[in-house]
């Protein structure tokens, strides 16, 4: 799996991806700057988490515009994966690559805990190590990701089983308290139509070793690494 | 001409700034203040000198970046640039 990182002004959270991405693929990424326009050659493109341009006029609004975007969405048409987490999946969102948008957590507070994440499929590239209803702990670390989408939208995502992964109780059930920033049918995660393009607000990068507490977000980043081994 | 964009959350999109606005004073003791909706503003001086064109202008930078469409609308105004001096 050749994967690459990108890297916005006040992005922070790649080297913890990176982390995660070695480990399960056997070798570092690349690491793209947001000025590189040439992203051939790599399998997948991971947006990390962070403060891209401070959050300024939106989360990920500035990031949306810049150079590598356009590299990034001809990544998504050509069929590339691309993974985008916290602030990677806002921006993914800012950029039209996957539909509604984050907005400021309904409790107006940031949150920086644990939550329990439910697979909603696991018959992905991004899943496949996982249990179809497995659920799994997740930090999380946000104060936009109360995620939004027109009802007609939502409807399309649950029938056409976009919604990757859904807040819940540790048990796996979908309530209003396991929704701690207020998103929409509980949705912490969505992927694209082809499946290949995920988005989500929890970072499963920061539980893959025990050293961090736990191995719980590993088989995310085993299951693409299978998936995309060369 | 200047322009001046007003940026909104749409209706029925939870805003909870305003509400934690209105909350606030209320606790102030204001009365009689209803739902409160908090927006953006952005002023933008441009190059251009005639309205219309000018307005053209600032609402495709409106829908292009200034406002997310999924979730805030926005209005335009065009005044006269202030000369300073």
């Amino acid at each position: 799996m050749k994967a690459g990182i990108v890297v916005f002004p006040g992005i922070n959270r790649e080297r913890d991806m990176a982390i995660a991405l070695e480990a399960a693929a056997g070798h570092k990424p690349r690491m793209v700057w947001h000025h590189e326009t040439d992203l051939a050659g790599l399998d997948l493109v991971v947006i990390p988490g962070g403060f891209s341009y401070g959050d300024y006029l939106r989360c990920g609004a500035m990031a949306a515009q810049s150079p590598v975007m356009g590299a990034i969405r001809a990544h998504a048409a050509r069929g590339g994966h691309i993974l985008g987490v916290c602030n990677g999946f806002q921006i993914l969102t800012e950029a039209g690559l996957l539909p509604g948008a984050l907005l400021r957590n309904a409790s107006l507070r940031f949150l920086s805990m644990d939550c329990w994440l439910r697979v909603e499929r696991a018959d992905t590239d991004f899943a496949r190590h996982y249990q179809p209803g497995a659920v799994f702990r997740s930090p999380m670390a946000h104060g936009d990701g109360n995620y939004f989408a027109d009802d007609a939208t939502l409807d399309r995502l649950e029938g056409e089983g976009l919604v990757a992964f859904r807040y819940v109780t540790q048990e796996g059930a979908v309530t209003p308290e396991a929704n701690r920033n207020g998103s929409a049918r509980n949705i912490a995660g969505l992927y694209s139509p082809n499946l290949r393009v995920l988005g989500l607000m929890p970072h499963p990068e920061d539980l893959v070793d025990p050293l961090m507490g736990g191995t719980d977000g590993k088989p995310l980043f085993d299951g693409l690494a299978a998936a995309l081994a060369a | 001409m200047k322009a001046i964009v007003t940026v909104m959350l749409k209706t029925g999109v939870l805003d909870p700034q305003g509400k934690a606005i209105g909350q606030a004073l209320h606790n102030l003791g204001f009365a009689g203040v209803g739902e409160v909706r908090a927006g953006k503003l952005i002023e933008l001086e441009l190059a251009e000198t005639d309205p219309e064109a000018a307005r053209a202008q600032a609402e495709e930078m409106a829908r292009r970046l200034l406002a997310n469409l999924v979730i805030e609308s926005f209005r335009v105004e065009i005044a006269p640039l202030e000369i300073p001096g």
